[in-house]
């Protein structure tokens, strides 16, 4: 089962003079239990594209299929469809408002029919998976929180919802190093051990050289590419063409191939990069 | 979808009409609507309407959509079309109960709606040739001799710019709220009236902080560049007449004279 977009194109304001093609017949597959990373430079379309998965943007033209079920149509079999998807949207901390957190992250759960006790649990689930402390910041207002907290208590309101697939948009923007990492490995961890498919929106390519199993490369609404992250980067020109960086390690590498090192030059996260520093300088002789 | 509305309207141009200064569209707009409503000779309608047409044109915007400002007054218009139809005394066609439909009824009905829709017409014209920033220069500068008064002109030109300049601004970020919220199941819209009030909490409390920190970034950004309202401001764009500008003065001049020529001889 899957997300599968078929033919989608979404024109902004049409029939006026602002009219603005924003996607462009897009058809991809966001596969289950995978991480699949969305890229693409600022209004390439990914902001638009995502909202299209749980049907808060309806397409001018195409159809989206989440698990088998068409969720434009309007019983409750789509709308089932459409809540199997759950979107962290970017700078999520803006969309608090209750009192109290568990308050605030009870208010998906109580909107898809959870019972009491049910939405307490997930409350209590879902804070501990973000690292709130619930007892402690349970009944607390939102507002006191700092910046990284309350971004996170605005995903534990996703979370909440225990959504099947969760599009996350950048979410580790506005973010120091140390609290995106943690935030991404957290990501992952529900990855791995609820097999949560992610879908993760992105400029960072370093993000997504660590994280995604597959990328999609869009540019002015088009996708330019659908591939592992290893054929992606491999691809310098296509990416480039999309506004894109390579990761830096990918940079790395091929600056040291270009200068006479023989490596495989297949790597694009850290670990794998230094195996093969270490293996070609083996070969070499030299250690 | 909520950011595709049009506010502001303006459509950039490089028309005559687009050239203009704002300041000399301004006092030509209120010196016609003035005119609309003073001159109550039959060619003298023809002249005005004749004009807004040509100006419309000149103005190289699409019709239908100069036609369709007119739109949210629709009903206003019909309704004092009625009123008129109905209450003026005169030769009676049509009887309905204790209402009389007369003759000079659907003159007089037929004149104020076009008198209307003239007035909207020129009006939205401005609107849609002149940018938000440029009316509001203009405007301070034609209230500036009200400061001698002690009216507060710049500022309230500076409150206008801020306004207009943050409407797209909230009405993006509702947008945003209001998908973030659903994307968490809330039915923003549907049910009763108090399902519906109620479903705008989650809505309004995050806009009200939003508009809240921006204008509080916005005040310490002004105040960092030390920003001080009134006294000996200059301008990066300083307002001049241009060749544009006399032209227009003189053909509408010219337009006002016949105007006046026609009210008092025919």
């Amino acid at each position: 089962m899957s997300i599968e977009l078929k033919n989608i194109s979404y024109t902004y304001m049409p029939k006026t003079p602002f009219e603005h093609l924003a996607l462009d017949d897009i058809s991809i597959t966001i596969p289950e239990g995978k991480i699949t990373a969305i890229a693409g430079h600022t209004g390439s379309g990914k902001s638009t594209l995502i909202q299209h998965f749980n049907g808060l943007l309806k397409p001018n033209k195409g159809t989206i299929l989440v698990d088998g079920v068409d969720i434009g149509k309007k019983n409750t079999e789509a709308k089932a469809a459409r809540r199997k998807v759950g979107i962290v949207f970017q700078y999520p901390e803006y969309q608090l408002f209750e009192e109290t957190i568990a308050k605030d992250i009870a208010f998906g759960p109580r909107n898809i029919g959870c019972s009491e006790d049910e939405t307490q649990e997930r409350v209590k689930q879902a804070m501990d998976f973000v690292n709130l402390d619930y007892d402690k910041y349970a009944h607390r207002s939102p507002f006191q929180l700092s910046g990284g907290q309350k971004r996170r208590a605005a995903i534990a309101g996703i979370l909440a919802l225990q959504p099947k697939y969760l599009v996350l948009d950048e979410p580790t923007a506005g973010l120091d190093p140390k609290g995106r990492e943690s935030l991404m490995e957290k990501f992952r961890r529900l990855h791995k051990e609820k097999g949560t498919t992610i879908v993760l929106i992105s400029h960072n390519m370093d993000n997504i050289a660590s994280y995604a199993d597959n990328v999609i490369i869009l540019n002015k609404g088009k996708v330019t590419m659908e591939a592992t992250p290893e054929e992606a980067f491999s691809q310098k020109e296509l990416i480039s063409q999309a506004g894109l960086e390579l990761p830096e390690v990918k940079t790395i590498m091929n600056e040291l191939a270009q200068n006479g090192l023989e490596i495989q030059n297949n790597a694009y996260t850290m670990d794998k990069a230094v195996e093969e520093i270490i293996e070609a300088l083996r070969r070499k002789g030299k250690c | 979808m909520l950011t595709d509305i049009t506010l502001g309207q303006y459509f950039p141009g490089n028309s005559p009409i687009h050239n203009m200064d704002a300041r000399v569209k301004i006092v030509l707009l209120f010196i016609y609507i003035v005119a609309v409503f003073l001159f109550d000779n039959h060619i003298n309608y023809g002249i005005m309407t004749a004009g807004a047409i040509g100006v419309v044109l000149l103005s190289g915007l699409p019709v239908g959509t100069v036609l369709k400002s007119i739109k949210p007054l629709w009903w206003i218009i019909l309704f004092s079309f009625g009123i008129h139809l109905f209450s003026t005394p005169g030769e009676p066609i049509f009887k309905v109960w204790n209402f009389v439909m007369t003759k000079e009824g659907i003159i007089q009905g037929f004149i104020i709606s076009l008198r209307l829709v003239l007035m909207i017409a020129i009006s939205s014209l401005l609107m849609f040739t002149t940018s938000p920033l440029k009316l509001t220069d203009a405007l301070e500068s034609l209230m500036s001799p009200l400061k001698k008064i002690g009216f507060p002109a710049h500022e309230l030109a500076m409150m206008m710019t801020i306004a207009m300049r943050f409407i797209p601004t909230l009405l993006e970020e509702t947008d945003k709220i209001i998908k973030a919220q659903q994307s968490r199941g809330s039915d923003i819209g549907d049910g009763n009236f108090f399902q519906r009030a109620k479903g705008m909490i989650p809505v309004l409390v995050p806009l009200f902080i939003s508009a809240f920190r921006r204008a509080d970034e916005l005040a310490i950004a002004m105040e960092a560049r030390c920003y001080q309202g009134g006294v000996d401001r200059t301008r990066m764009k300083q307002q001049r007449l241009h060749d544009v500008d006399f032209w227009a003065g003189g053909i509408f001049s010219v337009f006002l004279i016949s105007l006046i020529v026609v009210q008092f001889t025919l």
